[in-house]
């Protein structure tokens, strides 16, 4: 079955995303990336401490994968759009991930300067992958904007929390014609093949993977639930009842009537 | 000579390039990201600029993130 998801000009065949942060050792990446089956990953710049020599991340990630940075540390619309600009420039491709946040406690994105910096990276030819908070007229924004896709979060970033906002995804999923990718709080595989029952496009998953005992094994399960979830999806699940509706004849050979 | 390094002030020697700087640092070249007055810096500038007073560099790297 060919089931292709195209973002910007590019055709993916994973539906997973993978995040690279907190993992206890860079080593781990290359493996957790295949065992995902993820083509698509997310870095972030930062700057250097000079003080802890760190490796490049960049290097850990498989080359067929698409490197997506994110502007993780923006609190406004021109600091995201310098960063993605500088991560160009630096070679990272044409993707960007839009993160504002200006929220510490629940890294609540800010919808608003989001769709600022999403319209002028667009514009710059970037495809622009805008974290948000699930809000339809927001997204609506964003696709006027020129955004490639939209990215509701499922809970806040790194709570492992699953899809509190599951309501105002659905909601997204209907009304918008971009692919919606859930980032941020699938924290169970079983939430990633919610989400994917329910018709999004993709979910981005990092802390979940990155903190689990064996990541590898845990982005695995994850490739298999969204899996799984995508083709639940496609397979147009059956009708929910209030009543039982028996699956096995009540009519035997026990009594007459 | 007094620049801004990741916004922080140094002292520097004159004459001093990017390329020296990061060596001084300890850096590795092939792991870092130079803007040099908000601007990317090619790496193969590194060594042909003379840092002036008052610059500002930001040494930056890609890490892990989601």
């Amino acid at each position: 079955m060919s089931d292709i998801l195209k973002i910007g000009d590019r055709e993916l065949t994973s539906r997973l995303f993978l995040g690279t942060g907190k993992f206890s050792s860079n080593k781990l990446i290359p493996e957790v990336v295949k065992a995902s089956g993820a083509q698509v990953v997310t870095v972030a710049l930062r700057r250097v401490d000079m003080e802890f020599e760190e490796e490049n991340i960049a290097a850990f990630v498989p080359k067929d994968c698409i490197l997506m940075p994110n502007t993780s540390g923006a609190r406004n619309a021109q600091e995201a759009v310098r960063i993605a600009r500088l991560a160009r420039a630096a070679g990272c491709g044409n993707w960007v991930k839009i993160e504002v946040i200006t929220d510490n406690r629940y890294l609540l994105p800010d919808n608003f300067e989001t769709i600022k910096a999403t319209e002028i990276l667009a514009a710059e030819g970037f495809v622009v992958l805008p974290y948000m908070s699930p809000d339809l007229t927001a997204a609506k924004k964003l696709v006027d904007a020129g955004a490639a896709a939209v990215m509701p979060l499922g809970s806040p970033i790194g709570s492992n929390r699953g899809l509190r906002t599951k309501e105002m995804v659905r909601i997204l999923v209907e009304e918008i014609s971009l692919p919606i990718i859930v980032d941020a709080g699938i924290g169970r595989p079983s939430e990633a093949a919610e989400a994917m029952e329910m018709g999004v496009a993709a979910v981005l998953v990092n802390t979940a993977i990155a903190t689990a005992g064996n990541p590898v094994a845990m982005a695995r399960a994850f490739g298999m639930a969204v899996e799984a979830g995508r083709m639940a999806f496609l397979s147009g699940p059956g009708e929910i009842m209030d009543i039982a509706r028996a699956s096995s004849p009540l009519t035997g050979f026990l009594r007459d009537s | 000579m007094k620049i801004t390094v990741n916004g922080k002030k140094e002292i520097i020697k004159e004459g001093e390039t990017v390329a020296g700087l990061i060596a001084l640092k300890g850096l590795n070249p092939d792991t870092v990201i130079v803007e040099y007055n908000d601007d990317l810096m090619k790496k193969g500038e590194w060594s042909d600029r003379a840092l002036k007073e008052n610059d500002r560099l930001e040494i930056l790297r890609f890490v892990g993130g989601g």
